[in-house]
């Protein structure tokens, strides 16, 4: 299960954070910090996934911008690392060619897309038409 | 650039971004807040309601007013405050973003919860959002919600029903679980509700059911799980398919209906049928959902049904056959997260040969490629792969390979090729391993250093050979070859572990110097050549202080064993030691100071100058603000001041008790929480009780583990505190035993009752019985009851019934060391055995075969007199699917027949079950097989003359003669047979010693404390026209074994279990009513003398 998503830029300012599990503030804090400086000077020869405390961060790295799930050890990491790719084409999509600016002034929209794609920690969606066309729905009804 | 659409939260984030340094953004938040906080002013009254309605709640303590209690809020807001909604949600957004930029955000928690219960969407949708995000599940106003959301989840717009469905998946706890599951549940299987609510719903489900698995009611969803998965739609399916992995790996007995299912959806997506376009990723068919259906397919056993299997086999086969490396990045990620998981597959259902080497081939292949992902996950599944399957020899093909890996510079690499080789290791290759890891050591990144020596450490110590072992073969071979090559190997121990200290002194735990001390005090042959390394390393200049400490603690206990060799006087040993002293830290400075007491105490003839500069030292440290150091500088003073007293309380440490090492229960310790129990692992825990695979062995009663090392930490100071307990007594002969923790043993009368052997008759030669008879009330008690031990006692009371026979098993288990001894539905009791002389190490391995922990679980050794047993801690609860191992020590004190019988209870449930359970410690493990010639043996024979050395009986079966017998129940026994028997009891048969054919003469030598090695002899005289009589003579050099010795080997030939059709024991007259039914069966006879 995932058990948190961080949308990190290479400064290591969070773009979006999702946590599947409850933790408290300073902890939340120090995951980001903590990851962040796990991911950051890899080299893009390495493999993507690192372990971090008993579970394992699969990463990717888009243009300055670091994607990072955590999920259990067990699970499988190139599903998950895939799932990141298919997020962000779903960004991309939604977004028209995305870039760190959109995710910054639109991150209640972010939120909404990810709740479509992830809940509780599991894949919900991968159909990135589904997704598209039921954020279409909603921007109806704002 | 798209805007956000809220002018205000736009603006507010562009001023965010043109801030140009840390101080002026945190200025432009603060006053953002500040701003907030001031729109929110007016809620002063507002608060003051909050504080009723909370009153309100803890004295009604029901949800039945909350959701007007929210409204009610909710209306107070818009009007008090002369927000508009927009407005309001426009700050609460903003309140999100500061929130993400890492600041605190301390206040408008409750705005945020309260706009959950907006009317309107866009307000609703901000409250859900922000709330699922500022708030973890634990916070309280959290509950203050449950109705409100409740209400959204019943009601009948889709809209809120998503948004309360997507926040109770994201941060729902255990009482949302207690209060929604069954709402949740029906809307996922609702026919009327659109895939996009029951996707939802059946993700929400999980999340409630991971809180709490007691919501979702097995009985009843079952058949609705199998329904789910007929469900065309992609989306709804995946999510299924999610719960489904955390229903089964719960309990997947209940969700057997949903294996075909399952390998129809692997088949309807292998021939990509009926799956839309948008969920195919790059060519591929949703490979998500064909990981998570095979995610679930590994928690069911096995697939019984064969076309079923079949089908799974094909669709397998073209999944690892099919998989090609291809250019682009995506579509090969997404075909190998298929592939591993097929092949995780193919290694749980332990398929065809063919398909296992396909697997074996495959992961060979990548662990050799460039691309680090691949690479990765082959090291890792190779890994996995050695859990479940014996592919150790074909692994170690490659270990070259994995060595490289180990140097690779992605660390994620490096820990997957450690892991691997650890894993890998054997007797064959651990000499190169062990010596790979400590060359790479000094190398290693810090990151991986501790990990590094944990595992190094265990290495070297699992496969430098037991203790115990090493100290009896001393004993038996004069051979000096032997003795050197098992010390070479433990020295070699000592070498790795100081060698790891000395390079990785900051990584080394404490778990691993204490480790080192207790193998040392238990090992006598090791003690000086560790006094020697010792001294070696505190020698050098800069060591660190974990060397110090180790160094020093082993000198203090035997550096005496130097005194002869050049500059190791204890005047020299402590000076060095006392050099280290201004550099250490306060923690090892009470170590150095029990050295210091040992060193003295060892000094014979005492050194007035040594002494003098000791006592300074104690002295100066009795005003220490340290309080250990302070307590034992008074201590040590005190106590070496006393002369002969300090001998008796500082003498040598004790033995410790054999235990697990301690660090194998750190390695397992840092294992990973998932969310699921991982599949690899619950097999791996199924099978058989060989498995060496021990999970989560913390025992919730007892000691924790760190006290195991207590000891150790601070070794002199039990021993201390006792004795300054009890000033009067300068003879503190009893203080060392502390560390014994020997359980009190139970009244012989008792065990004489409950284990006297299975003896079909007593001896005919009345007038020796008595004498040699050892064992209290042995024969003196009927028939009936002696038998007892071998069936479970009070059966009756036990609802859960035995799988297997009990007694079959023990017979077995007396001929083999390992095997299972006793099953019932929930629990597996396995047993492993090595003995060697008069010592025997037997592990048990306590399996709960259940998803429920069993609790109360308590074993007692009920051991006769002869036998010396101690069964090390037995947690009171084991843990569901988890196997313990509890290792049990016999000593042999003298020869006796008499069992050792294990009294095991536990709990499930309501059922409270109580087996007494025989222990297969019986006289023919002590014997050790000896071949003796001619020469040897009838200077030996015609030595031993007669009674009561040499003992002679005639064995008749009732059957052929007819009459009264002495013996009834010989069966007709062909010599081949016989000697095959024997042998099977390491009575090893001398062929040619007697010249006529039709005897037999066999030898073997016996082990216990009292009779050290004896040989023992044993002649069989056989009619050759009359199979079912015979006659034996047996002789020891001692009148107890000899006579022990001889009952054992009738009891041998009488009660063999017979394959069907053989004539069965007769009856005796003095026996009670059998059945005859159950005559061919000696469990079922065996039970029937019970009543």
């Amino acid at each position: 299960m995932i058990r948190f998503i961080l949308l990190q830029n290479r400064q290591g300012k969070t773009r979006l954070a999702k946590y599947y599990i409850p933790l408290e503030e300073s902890e939340k804090h120090k995951v980001e910090f903590e990851v962040h400086r796990l991911v950051v000077n890899r080299d893009p020869k390495f493999t993507n996934f690192v372990e971090f405390r008993t579970h394992k961060v699969i990463y990717r790295r888009y243009a300055g911008l670091f994607f990072s799930l955590c999920v259990d050890i067990t699970d499988n990491e190139l599903a998950y690392l895939e799932s990141i790719h298919l997020f962000v084409e779903i960004l991309d999509h939604f977004f028209s060619n995305v870039c760190e600016l959109d995710l910054v002034f639109n991150f209640h929209k972010v939120y909404l897309i990810l709740d479509e794609f992830i809940l509780a920690g599991e894949l919900q969606e991968t159909s990135k038409r589904a997704i598209i066309e039921r954020m279409g729905e909603l921007e109806k009804l704002e | 650039m798209a805007l956000s659409g809220m002018r205000g939260l736009s603006v507010f984030i562009s001023d965010i971004r043109n801030c140009q340094n840390k101080e002026q953004e945190r200025l432009r938040v603060d006053k953002e807040l500040g701003n907030i906080r001031t729109r929110f002013k007016n809620e002063k009254r507002g608060r003051g309601l909050v504080a009723l309605g909370m009153a309100i709640n803890a004295f009604t303590s029901t949800y039945a007013s909350e959701a007007s209690f929210f409204e009610i809020r909710y209306l107070w807001m818009i009007f008090s405050s002369g927000l508009t909604p927009y407005e309001k949600k426009k700050y609460v957004w903003k309140m999100l973003y500061i929130y993400m930029l890492g600041y605190d955000v301390d206040f408008g928690h409750m705005e945020a919860v309260s706009l959950i219960s907006a009317p309107k969407y866009p307000e609703k949708q901000v409250g859900y959002i922000v709330t699922s995000s500022l708030l973890n599940e634990n916070h309280d106003f959290l509950r203050l919600a449950i109705n409100t959301v409740r209400n959204d989840i019943i009601g009948r717009n889709e809209t809120f029903q998503c948004l309360a469905l997507t926040m109770v998946g994201n941060i729902g706890g255990r009482e949302f679980a207690e209060s929604l599951a069954p709402d949740v549940q029906k809307l996922l299987i609702s026919s009327s509700c659109r895939p996009l609510v029951r996707k939802k719903a059946a993700l929400c489900l999980l999340r409630l059911f991971r809180k709490n698995p007691d919501v979702v009611n097995v009985d009843g969803w079952s058949d609705r799980m199998a329904q789910l998965l007929d469900e065309r739609d992609v989306g709804v399916l995946t999510s299924s398919m999610s719960l489904l992995v955390a229903l089964v790996a719960n309990n997947h007995d209940a969700y057997w209906s949903c294996l075909p299912k399952c390998v129809k959806v692997m088949e309807r997506m292998a021939r990509n049928q009926d799956i839309p376009q948008e969920y195919t990723y790059y060519g591929i068919p949703s490979p998500w959902l064909q990981v998570k259906t095979m995610r679930v397919l590994q928690y069911f056993p096995t697939i019984e049904d064969p076309s079923t299997r079949r089908a799974l086999f094909e669709v397998l086969q073209r999944i690892l056959m099919g998989t090609d490396v291809v250019k682009n990045v995506n579509k090969n990620n997404a075909s190998h997260a298929v592939l591993f998981e097929a092949l995780a597959l193919v290694m749980h259902l332990d398929a065809e040969n063919e398909m296992m080497s396909q697997c074996v081939a495959l992961l060979g292949k990548f662990i050799a490629v460039r691309e680090p992902n691949i690479r990765y996950l082959g090291l890792e599944n190779m890994t996995r792969m050695l859990m479940v399957t014996d592919v150790q020899d074909i692994i170690k093909r490659h270990q070259a390979q994995i060595i490289t890996s180990l140097k690779d510079p992605d660390i994620s690499i490096r820990r997957r090729a450690l892991d691997l080789l650890y894993g890998m290791c054997d007797v064959s290759n651990a000499k190169d391993i062990v010596e790979e890891l400590l060359q790479y050591l000094s190398s290693a990144d810090f990151a991986m250093r501790e990990e590094l020596s944990l595992k190094a450490a265990i290495l070297a110590e699992k496969f430098a050979p037991d203790l115990s072992w090493q100290v009896e073969s001393h004993l038996m071979h004069t051979k000096s070859f032997n003795v050197g090559w098992f010390n070479c190997v433990n020295n070699r121990y000592v070498d790795v572990i100081l060698q790891l200290i000395d390079k990785a002194g900051d990584f080394v735990s404490d778990d691993i110097w204490f480790r080192v001390v207790q193998f040392v005090t238990n090992n006598e042959d090791l003690q000086p050549y560790a006094a020697v390394k010792a001294r070696e390393y505190i020698d050098k200049p800069a060591i660190h202080e974990t060397m110090v400490k180790v160094s020093a603690y082993i000198l203090g206990e035997y550096s005496h064993l130097l005194a002869r060799r050049p500059r190791c006087s204890p005047k020299e040993i402590f000076s060095i030691i006392h050099e280290k002293l201004p550099t250490v830290s306060t923690s090892t400075i009470p170590i150095l100071l029990s050295t210091y007491a040992k060193i003295l105490m060892h000094t014979q003839p005492s050194d007035p100058e040594l002494q003098n500069q000791i006592w300074t030292i104690f002295h100066k440290y009795e005003s220490c603000i340290d309080a250990e150091i302070q307590q034992r500088a008074v201590e040590y003073f005190a106590l070496s001041r006393k002369g002969a007293a300090l001998m008796d309380i500082m003498a040598e440490m004790p033995k410790f008790p054999e235990r697990q090492s301690a660090l194998i229960k750190k390695a397992e310790d840092t294992e990973a929480d998932t969310a699921e129990q991982s599949a690899t692992k619950l097999r791996a825990q199924q099978q058989n009780s060989n498995a060496l695979v021990v999970t989560d062995q913390r025992p919730t009663n007892g000691t924790p583990p760190v006290s195991q090392l207590g000891l150790v930490k601070v070794p002199s100071m039990s021993n201390v505190d006792h004795s300054l307990g009890d000033q009067g007594a300068t003879q503190a002969n009893g203080i060392l035993t502390v560390v014994d923790p020997q359980p009190p043993e139970p009244s012989a009368d008792l065990l004489g009752d409950l284990l006297s052997p299975l003896a079909i008759e007593g001896p005919p030669g009345a007038t020796a019985q008595a004498d040699y008879n050892v064992a209290p009330g042995a024969e003196g008690v009927s028939n009936a009851e002696e038998a007892l031990a071998i069936a479970p006692v009070g059966e009756q009371t036990n609802a859960v019934q035995p799988i297997g026979d009990i007694a079959e098993r023990f017979n077995a288990l007396c001929l083999k060391d390992s095997g299972v001894l006793y099953e019932d539905p929930y629990i597996q009791i396995g047993i492993k055995a090595e003995w060697r002389a008069h010592h025997g190490r037997l592990v048990l391995f306590l399996g709960n075969k259940n998803t429920a922990p069993l609790v109360s679980v308590q074993a007692l050794i009920l051991s006769p007199s002869h036998l010396k047993m101690e069964l090390s801690l037995v947690p009171e609860t084991i843990p569901p699917r988890a196997q313990v191992q509890c290792p049990l020590e016999v000593i042999n004190l003298h020869p006796s027949r008499d069992a050792a019988v294990l009294d095991f209870s536990y709990k499930f449930g309501t059922h409270m079950v109580d087996v007494k359970l025989r222990l297969p410690a019986v006289l023919n493990k002590f014997f050790q097989a000896i071949t003796v010639s001619a020469e040897e043996f009838f200077p030996q024979w015609r030595s031993l003359s007669g009674p009561p050395l040499k003992l002679q009986e005639v064995l008749f079966s009732a059957f052929s003669s007819g009459t009264v017998a002495f013996v009834r129940g010989v069966r007709p026994i062909s010599l081949v047979e016989m000697a095959n028997l024997f042998n099977s009891f390491r009575l090893i048969v001398c062929p040619g010693l007697d010249p006529n054919a039709n005897n037999l003469v066999a030898s073997t030598t016996f082990y216990s404390e009292s009779t050290r090695a004896m040989l023992c002899l044993i002649r069989v005289e056989t009619d050759p026209a009359d199979r079912t009589q015979l006659r034996m003579t047996v002789a020891s050099g001692d009148p107890t074994l000899t006579y022990e010795f001889k009952e054992f080997v009738k009891e041998q030939l009488v009660s063999i279990p017979m394959i069907s059709g053989a004539p069965s024991p007769a009856p005796s007259q003095t026996q009670p009513t059998i059945a005859p039914t159950s005559l061919s069966d000696p469990g079922a006879m065996l039970a029937g003398l019970l009543h």
